[in-house]
């Protein structure tokens, strides 16, 4: 029975004279291969050269500090439930007077480890964090030589006061504008001392309720 | 010429003739890589040196420092012997080959050759038939059935493409009337090359040129993908290097060997006219001769780049059926050609 019609009948004629010498059909493949002598060679040289990276590239994590150098994250443990590799370990610590200029609120992360060698690169982390603190950058992460350096903590996550890792490329204006929709309010920056009244007045939005899921 | 002239000139020219034959091959295998990379739209080896001039080096110290294993199943005699006769015979083969006419020092005269045999061509044969015994022993003694089975492959690949070769050559001893290479090469002055005499000839000499060097695509006594490494499996260290520099060794006076019967040896048309000094026509001669070498040594790169491996049946249908009775042709049609211009005396 005929299915479709892109079967096609295979034709295995008797070859020619010229084609049984197989000497212009090898002259032929050797004019190709000859070719490609002088083509331009796509190779990248490594170490000397690089590819350039898109801005969106999905490589090693910050944890970004807001405006005014203090941690972003809450330790709310909601990368590590979106982890689908369970890299992201953390435990939690209550913010003590005189370190506002520490921790961004009154809970924060007292260590926090991504074991990158689970880690998939996915980037869900950085769509689930609720506080802008976690993204992944257009780094790679460093080879080690053993396993244990590579279970990365805040030591190497939180970016440095003095240069602070840019986040341009990702947040552009379209992303920021897209955030301002009423389940990312908390997420607009806004400085510390203002911050308490306007919690007051825009209480942490309720997640709308799914369909089909009461 | 003195005794003492005549054993410090012969040495010399030994120890050149060794060492040019060393160092094109040590960079046959640089080219080799180049050249595989560029016809693949790579770069190829560029880190040790500019533009990795200095990879052969890093190759051979690496070959050298790499653990030294002799199977304990195997004959150790003979696995020893392997890759030296390899290299041995590869080694022979340049002794007869014409590098240039002759340098004149006050007076006399010293041929670039370091001995012009009146059966050269006899000679080179011999030892290049002596070759196969390198890889088969080699492939016996290693007790292994990859080894052995190319081992195997290469010595019948070896008598079906001699024969072809020898019958090619026939009919180039007709046309020549000689069997000293010295002179094969001095007939061919100008444009007189033996390629427009013997095309066909010459067509069958480099097919089983390739069969003769085991290049591809010829090269089934090593192809990986059905017998592993072929003879030399067993084989580490400075031993698997011998066998594989003899391989370039055998590339480098292939093509000097198809230079000097086929196509010109050390002439050029042409130069003559501008150049009257022999000693200058002696140096440029062993000039193009290596100009036309390094084309050859490219074509052969160029070939294994671009066709597949034989299969190991259509192999030996091309030598016994296809070359052997072409060859048979070839010498009959040089026989009449010869006969009806009155060449035959």
């Amino acid at each position: 029975m005929q299915l479709t019609n892109r079967s096609k009948v295979v034709s295995k004629k008797e070859m020619t004279l010229m084609e049984r010498m197989y000497l212009p059909a090898i002259f032929s493949g050797m004019m190709i291969t000859f070719s490609h002598f002088f083509r331009k060679k796509p190779t990248i040289k490594y170490p000397e050269q690089t590819r350039a990276f898109s801005g969106v590239y999905r490589g090693q994590h910050v944890l970004k500090r807001d405006e005014n150098g203090a941690e972003r994250c809450t330790a709310c443990g909601l990368c590590a439930v979106a982890c689908p590799a369970e890299a992201i370990t953390m435990t939690a610590a209550e913010r003590q007077p005189g370190e506002e200029n520490l921790y961004r609120e009154e809970k924060y992360a007292a260590k926090y480890e991504i074991n990158m060698l689970r880690c998939i690169f996915c980037g869900d982390c950085e769509e689930a964090c609720p506080k802008e603190a976690i993204f992944l950058t257009d780094r790679k992460v460093d080879t080690m030589y053993n396993r244990g350096s590579l279970n990365f903590g805040k030591d190497i996550l939180v970016e440095s006061r003095e240069n602070p890792i840019d986040l341009s490329k990702r947040q552009t204006p379209a992303v920021k504008e897209f955030k301002k929709d009423m389940h990312f309010q908390h997420n607009q920056t806004h400085d510390l001392n203002t911050r308490t009244e306007m919690k007051s007045e825009n209480p942490r939005p309720v997640q709308k309720k799914k369909p089909g899921n009461s | 010429m003195g005794l003492t002239d005549l054993l410090v000139y012969k040495g010399i020219m030994v120890l050149a003739v060794f060492a040019i034959t060393l160092l094109v091959a040590t960079y046959s295998t640089y080219a080799e890589r180049k050249i595989a990379a560029f016809l693949q739209d790579r770069i190829g080896p560029d880190r040790a040196g500019p533009f990795g001039i200095l990879q052969p080096l890093a190759d051979a110290v690496k070959m050298f420092m790499k653990e030294e294993m002799i199977p304990s199943v195997s004959n150790k005699t003979l696995f020893i012997l392997g890759p030296s006769v390899a290299m041995l015979t590869a080694c022979l083969t340049g002794v007869v080959i014409p590098w240039g006419s002759s340098l004149w020092i006050n007076g006399t005269e010293y041929p670039l050759q370091i001995t012009d045999l009146n059966i050269g061509i006899l000679y080179l044969f011999g030892v290049i038939s002596l070759g196969v015994y390198g890889i088969m022993i080699g492939g016996w003694s290693s007790n292994n059935k990859y080894s052995l089975l190319g081992g195997i492959r290469a010595s019948s690949q070896m008598i079906s493409y001699e024969v072809a070769m020898g019958l090619s050559i026939i009919a180039l001893v007709m046309t020549t009337g000689t069997l000293s290479l010295r002179d094969i090469a001095a007939q061919q002055y100008g444009w007189h090359w033996n390629v427009v005499y013997q095309p066909l000839g010459c067509l069958i000499f480099i097919i089983c040129a390739f069969a003769e060097t085991n290049r591809a695509p010829f090269d089934l006594p090593e192809c990986e993908t059905e017998l592993v490494g072929g003879y030399h499996t067993e084989y580490s260290s400075m031993k698997l290097g011998f066998f594989l520099f003899a391989e370039y060794i055998n590339m480098f006076i292939s093509s000097a060997v198809i230079s000097t019967f086929y196509f010109g040896g050390y002439n050029m048309p042409f130069v003559g006219r501008w150049v009257h000094d022999p000693n200058w026509l002696a140096v440029l001669g062993i000039v193009f001769l290596f100009v036309k070498i390094s084309f050859f040594i490219f074509f052969f790169m160029w070939v294994r780049w671009t066709l597949p491996r034989f299969r190991y049946d259509q192999l030996m249908n091309l030598g016994w059926k296809i070359l052997i009775p072409l060859s048979i042709f070839n010498i009959v049609i040089t026989g009449f050609v010869m006969y009806f211009t009155g060449h035959l005396n």
